[in-house]
């Protein structure tokens, strides 16, 4: 180890600027990443975040400024290169092959793995890189990718990226790696990251939970409007002081105990106790229920039988009774090839219609309405739902549950990747629509949402195991409801 | 250049530019004067081929998958029915078209019932159903041609100022179809449903009804087509329907529909059924052997097909 002479920064980006239309997604930033360190990203929705990940990973060419991996002028640029300087990604939107094997897509990101029996090198190197990052996870190896559950599938995609083939990685990029992973996967995730960052590898974690951000990285850098506006070593940094930098003040966090609904108000929901369940599932007029535990442990079955069960697949109906937010936008929730405000209206096209002809007067109204209320960050509302940033995709989600008239809303881990500043917003909203009688029936894997709720459903296995009111919502509560069937 | 944008974007406009070529290219060749016959003939033939592709461009645009072989079959057998129902009565003209549109309804219930009940895909559910809609055609008929009354003969070879009925029949049904695409909200479902069905249930549409109905619908006008077809033709044939398969769906494409389904539109389906019907009558005009006409033929819509996917891509 040559100490005298400072290491070249893995990646280096100077001056990098990229526009899509009219939009000024990157506007000249500088940024370097030294071995050994793991940066912090954080900055809100459309901040540029993602941007520059796609920049860094070379599948977006910035239209001005320069990039170098390890000191090498990158001159071709592009995927090819990026990766030729150690870089690897993992994406915020999941990107491996369903139908292919585990072992199969670990082939597809490691071209090293080539001649007789590389199945069998495959499937050792990634069962034993799972093992190390995830201790004690259940996934096997062998199977395809399409039956795991959207944790599973984030946690093979983290271990494929980690792995050494042929060469180690150098720089691992990881894009909200932790939206979809609960409270104990995160954190063997965070210490994995500690301990190759401690080997001397390099990480560009971007997160939303801040709490990840100040606990692993070493230095933090805060985007905003396309520019870097702080960088500082993690000591400089308080949770506050972040949220401040990132431009957004954190409101007064109200717990749901200050709200007590009347226990008289009418049962909307009453669903006797499903196999191996403690209790039935109800809901009252005007609650906040929260579903939680692990996840994938049953909590989307749930909201999806529920909405199953109260919306005709062969007759119109207007969705005066229910209305879903969908959590993995990709699968159930945004109509690619439409407009913003397409995807926003189809919630209730009868409210806008006089006889089966849409009203596009009162389209446009209520997007108008709602662009203000949600804050989604575009400058025409016909411009493709693609051209948002994913968090400002799922503000749009919302308000087309949010704009029906339905009785009960189900979410279904609708905050994924959606900045602090809108989650505040959004919070309000929620809490003002119960006070006025909607339901909402809320699964999340985020701690602080679930202490919002007025009664949480803690799931294991499919079923409920524990039912928790007010004062006894908390964090180990829950931890302590979906570990309790481990011994069993 | 830039104010040509906005309709050179328009995924229809490809077709059209073909259609006008192909005609002007046919019409120079004869000096200009089968300009009027030309445009008489493309114009009713066109039509038939609209009234199919209507229905099929709705299907297609329910998503990959969707498709309704059973189009040949239907037009085949409603043509019959109806025709043998009327027995060349003028007074039974009206209740010979209800003849056919049950018929049509009753092609389209049969069809989503396979679909749905067997779980059949769509493309070999409707192919089975076009058997047995065959079927009942052959048996029906037994190759006798029944003529059409006389009265609705006249007007489905008739004019209005110039215009053939049939391409007013046509533009009627084109009108309807374009008002459910583009302003109802049935429009909206279908194409919410081709571009992710999971997603349309999720918003609350109610998903296998409004499948159910654009089934229904394209049958529908199958059937209307045959009632029609059958009558222009002076009287109902067994293979009458044959070309239409091919023809309503190659006019979906063409016309810049999304082969993948969720993003259609109407003035397409016409100018590639204008085209379709140009292209055969050009190189007949040009006196080419039909080995060459073939080749022509798949050769040009090839070409069409290229230049009208372009600006899809540019878009993404």
């Amino acid at each position: 180890m040559n100490m005298t002479l400072e290491p070249p920064p893995v990646v280096s980006a100077r001056g990098v600027r990229v526009a899509f239309g009219a939009v000024k997604a990157l506007d000249g930033v500088d940024l370097d990443i030294l071995p050994g360190e793991a940066l912090g990203l954080v900055g809100h929705n459309g901040a540029g975040k993602s941007t520059i990940v796609n920049v860094i990973n070379g599948g977006l060419t910035p239209h001005e400024g320069r990039l170098a991996y390890g000191g090498q002028e990158s001159v071709a640029g592009g995927v090819g290169s990026a990766r030729a300087g150690g870089v690897r990604c993992v994406f915020q939107e999941l990107s491996l092959c369903p139908n292919l094997t585990i072992v199969e897509n670990t082939r597809l990101m490691h071209r090293g793995l080539t001649g007789f029996g590389w199945r069998k090198r495959a499937l050792a190197l990634i069962s034993q890189t799972l093992g190390d990052i995830f201790p004690g996870h259940r996934i096997d190896c062998t199977g395809t990718v399409g039956d795991l559950s959207i944790a599973e599938r984030q946690m093979v995609e983290i271990a494929i990226n980690f792995m050494t083939v042929t060469e180690a990685p150098r720089l691992v990029i990881l894009d909200e790696p932790t939206s979809s992973l609960d409270a104990a996967l995160a954190e063997q995730l965070m210490a994995h990251v500690r301990r190759f960052v401690g080997a001397g590898g390099s990480v560009l974690l971007i997160s939303h939970i801040l709490g990840e951000i100040l606990s692993t990285s070493t230095r933090i850098v805060v985007m905003k409007d396309g520019k870097v506006v702080v960088t500082k070593p993690v000591a400089g940094f308080t949770a506050k002081s972040l949220v401040e930098a990132m431009g957004s003040v954190i409101k007064e966090k109200g717990h749901a105990a200050a709200r007590a609904v009347a226990g008289d108000a009418p049962e909307v929901i009453n669903l006797p106790a499903s196999r191996g369940s403690v209790c039935g599932f109800s809901a009252r007029k005007g609650e906040i229920i929260g579903l939680a535990g692990l996840g994938g442990h049953g909590q989307t079955d749930t909201l999806l039988s529920l909405y199953r069960a109260r919306s005709s697949n062969w007759w119109p109906k207007r969705p005066e009774d229910i209305a879903f937010v969908a959590g993995d936008r990709s699968l159930n929730g945004t109509f690619p090839l439409w407009s913003i405000l397409r995807n926003l209206s189809i919630g209730d096209l009868g409210a806008l219609s006089s006889r089966f002809a849409i009203d596009h007067g009162r389209e446009e109204a209520l997007g108008e309405d709602w662009k203000a209320k949600t804050a989604i960050r575009t400058p025409d509302m016909h411009n493709p739902i693609l051209s948002l940033s994913g968090g400002n995709q799922q503000k749009v989600l919302f308000a087309r549950a949010l704009s029906t008239p339905a009785a009960i809303v189900l979410m279904d881990d609708p905050m994924r990747g959606v900045d602090i500043g809108t989650k505040q917003d959004v919070y309000a909203i929620i809490r003002a629509e119960a006070e006025a009688g909607r339901t909402f029936v809320w699964y999340s894997t985020e701690m602080d949402e679930i202490c919002l709720c007025d009664r949480v459903y803690v799931f294991r296995d499919g079923a409920i195991v524990a039912e928790l009111k007010g004062e006894e919502i908390s964090e180990d509560h829950v931890l302590a409801a979906s570990f309790s069937g481990e011994a069993a | 250049m830039n104010a040509l944008k906005p309709v050179l974007s328009k995924p229809w406009i490809w077709s059209w530019l073909a259609a006008a070529l192909t005609f002007a290219a046919t019409a120079l060749f004869t000096g200009g004067s089968s300009a009027f016959g030309l445009s008489q003939a493309t114009l009713t033939f066109a039509a038939f081929s609209v009234m199919v592709g209507l229905g099929q461009m709705l299907v297609i645009t329910l998503g990959p998958g969707n498709v309704d072989l059973s189009v040949p079959a239907t037009i085949t057998l409603s043509g019959t029915l109806a025709l043998k129902f009327m027995e060349t009565e003028s007074s039974l003209i009206l209740p010979g078209l209800l003849v056919a549109i049950v018929i049509g309804l009753a092609v389209g219930m049969a069809n989503y019932a396979l679909i749905k009940l067997l779980r059949i895909p769509p493309i070999i559910a409707t192919l089975s159903m076009s058997f047995l809609v065959q079927s009942l055609a052959i048996w029906s008929n037994r190759g006798l041609r029944i003529k059409p009354p006389e009265a609705l003969a006249t007007f489905t070879t008739g004019t209005v100022f110039g215009v053939p009925n049939i391409a007013l029949a046509g533009l009627l049904l084109s009108f309807v179809i374009w008002w459910l695409l583009e302003r109802s909200i049935y429009g909206r479902w279908i194409s919410a449903i081709g571009q992710s069905p999971f997603a349309a249930r999720m918003a609350g549409i109610p998903v296998d009804g409004t499948r159910f109905v654009t089934y229904v619908l394209c049958a529908v006008l199958a059937a209307i087509c045959g009632y029609l077809l059958a009558s222009f033709s002076g009287g109902a044939a067994l293979n009458m329907g044959t070309e239409y398969l091919l023809m309503s769906i190659a006019v979906v494409v063409i016309g810049g529909c999304a082969v993948a389904g969720g993003n259609s539109n109407v003035p397409g389906i016409w100018g590639a059924s204008l085209f379709m019907f140009l292209v055969v009558s050009m190189l007949n005009t040009y006196g080419f052997g039909a080995g060459i006409r073939l080749m022509l033929t798949g050769l040009i819509i090839i070409a069409v097909i290229v230049a009208a996917s372009r600006p899809l891509n540019g878009r993404k």
